[in-house]
């Protein structure tokens, strides 16, 4: 037994038991249960097609999916408890950590969630508004490129994600000229936004634009209509729009089944009924309406109607809503956050779907009583059971990858 | 469009009353009437509430002694959203499951047993999600103590 403890400065900090294989994530399925030529496989928690911490338990006969059973809560950081022991403003740095890859767009779901609750959310600046969309919208672009780029990796297409990780990392890079940070913004606050722009941004968001576009021509080419692409996706995985709608799918899930159904659209919030753009919905081109194939590609469409919001944004941002001295994006910060007491539930489109905030403010606190989150991926996550039944293994990985989950996200 | 689902709820349970400062609109029924409400609202062509959206678990505290399960519905054609709200008995929190009628319940409500402890009944697989199996407690209780150690293992830092 000493062989497998470690000993600190005499404090024994962990023991080996023999249970503890089994007892904290025992499998849901035992030998017993499993008829002839039924076999568990663990995939994960380290597995790279996983996307992070996430262990499927499959019951496969041979290579043939009876059942998955997901595991999750590897990542979990207790994000609703800190909210519940801290000001809004300071939980905004907690809803970047949750996904991880889109923290923009989870800062402006939630500031204005905040804002909605203490009813200043009309009186905020044109500018702020505009440049809150511009940099979510860059930040969805980013998102969906590592959305496709890990997908053709899962798949086996390599090259792809280097093309991706080249044309993200300029966003990257004009994010943390924006706001400092790389990943982790804390940019949009509620009331206002950290700082304006620098100087010299929406000149640099249209070099990239042009630089871009091109790219994503090359990068449909390369992998959406790449012919191993295809056989690997159409097809597989598919997902009917009854199924979809009852099991809460949203966004790309959502739409990728058919329907078309974007809450930028449907509750117009912030400046988007100001701008033009599309939503793009799975028509089953290459296959079946909600295979893996359509899912993608509504991602691939998404990123086109991106951009042209962001060169919508820059021009707006260039002309009506220009930046002069006198302008303090900070003006209609609020000094305290103490909202009536209230139930407040606050939706947005996030790259990945709906994400969703609950408040219960008591009306004699700057701390939420109860702050729950309605994570897109957590919700996208627990359709894989539905969809994996009777596939292959080597489809299970697309069929994964396509749902596009960030695990900081779903453990939350 | 709200008064008419309201008349609905009551139709079902006459005690269903309206929360006042609550948005999207929110209405509080009794919990044993849960899973008929929640199936008139889904099944009724004039409500057709296709999505549930959220499960939220709220613990009032030990004075209170209350607990609260909020339902978040959407219906997509209509485009209408509605809260619905249980108050439930701290001591032994138990409520109807509502994956009979959406699928998306499941792991929500696990979710919720996970975090507040709070029971689904006829749940098909109701284990902790977030949480290590063999975890004390519910951490989302307001009285809630951690463990000093898990597995040996020092939880407070």
């Amino acid at each position: 037994m000493a062989l497998h403890s470690t000993v600190t400065q005499g404090k024994i900090q962990y023991r080996f038991r023999e249970d503890n294989l089994a007892l904290s994530e025992p499998n849901k399925f035992k030998a017993g249960d499993l008829r002839l030529e039924e076999m568990i496989i663990n995939l994960g928690p380290q597995h790279p097609s996983t996307h992070g911490v996430l262990r499927l338990e499959v019951i496969s006969d041979g290579e043939v999916i009876r059942q998955v059973v997901p595991h999750i809560g590897y990542l979990h950081r207790c994000f609703e408890k800190h909210a519940e022991n801290l000001p809004y403003n300071q939980i905004i740095p907690f809803v970047d950590r949750m996904d991880y890859v889109a923290s923009m767009n989870s800062e402006h779901a939630f500031a204005m969630g905040v804002e909605r609750m203490m009813g200043i959310s009309g009186s905020l600046p044109k500018r702020v508004e505009f440049v809150r969309v511009l940099v979510a919208e860059l930040n969805r672009i980013s998102s969906h490129l590592i959305a496709i780029g890990t997908y053709g990796l899962d798949i086996g297409a390599f090259t792809p994600m280097f093309w991706i990780m080249r044309d993200r990392e300029h966003i990257l890079r004009m994010l943390e000229w924006a706001s400092g940070a790389r990943l982790l913004y804390n940019y949009i606050w509620v009331g206002g936004l950290f700082y304006d722009l620098p100087v010299g941004f929406e000149e640099k968001c249209r070099e990239f634009i042009s630089y871009f576009e091109p790219h994503v021509r090359e990068l449909e080419q390369l992998l959406i209509g790449n012919k191993i692409f295809i056989d690997r996706t159409a097809n597989v995985g598919v997902l009917p729009l009854d199924l979809a709608i009852n099991c809460g799918a949203s966004g790309p899930m959502l739409r990728g089944s058919g329907l078309r159904f974007d809450l930028r659209k449907v509750d117009a919030y912030s400046v988007y009924p100001e701008l033009d753009f599309e939503v793009p919905i799975g028509e089953g081109k290459m296959g079946t309406t909600g295979d893996c194939w359509d899912r993608t590609w509504v991602r691939i469409c998404e990123i086109r109607e991106s951009m042209k919001i962001v060169g919508q944004c820059v021009e707006k941002l260039l002309g009506e809503h220009k930046r002069t001295r006198e302008f303090d994006p900070q003006a209609a910060v609020p000094k305290k956050i103490r909202p009536k007491a209230q139930d407040f539930y606050v939706r947005a489109e996030n790259p990945k779907g709906e994400l969703g905030f609950f408040f219960r403010s008591d009306g004699k606190s700057d701390i939420p009583f109860r702050c729950k989150v309605r994570s897109c991926c957590f919700v996208n996550l627990s359709i894989l059971e539905e969809l994996s039944k009777g596939v292959l293994i080597a489809d299970l990985v697309a069929i994964l990858g396509s749902i596009d989950i960030v695990l900081g996200e779903v453990d939350r | 469009m709200m008064e008419q689902l309201l008349s609905l709820i009551r139709n079902i349970d006459t005690s269903a009353e309206v929360v006042a400062d609550a948005a999207p609109f929110t209405v509080s029924i009794a919990p044993k009437s849960l899973a008929s409400v929640a199936g008139a609202l889904h099944a009724d062509p004039a409500a057709y509430f296709d999505q549930l959206t959220c499960v939220t678990g709220v613990d009032n505290g030990p004075e209170a002694n209350t607990m609260e399960v909020i339902y978040h519905l959407y219906s997509i054609p209509f485009n209408a959203s509605l809260a619905l709200k249980v108050i439930l008995n701290r001591e032994n929190p138990e409520v109807e499951s509502l994956c009979s009628v959406w699928k998306s319940a499941n792991w929500l409500e696990r979710e919720t047993f996970d975090m507040l402890g709070i029971r689904f009944l006829n749940h098909p697989d109701l284990r902790r999600i977030l949480r290590p199996a063999d975890w004390e407690g519910f951490p989302l209780r307001k009285d809630y103590k951690e463990m000093d150690t898990y597995r040996e293992v020092k939880v407070k830092y």
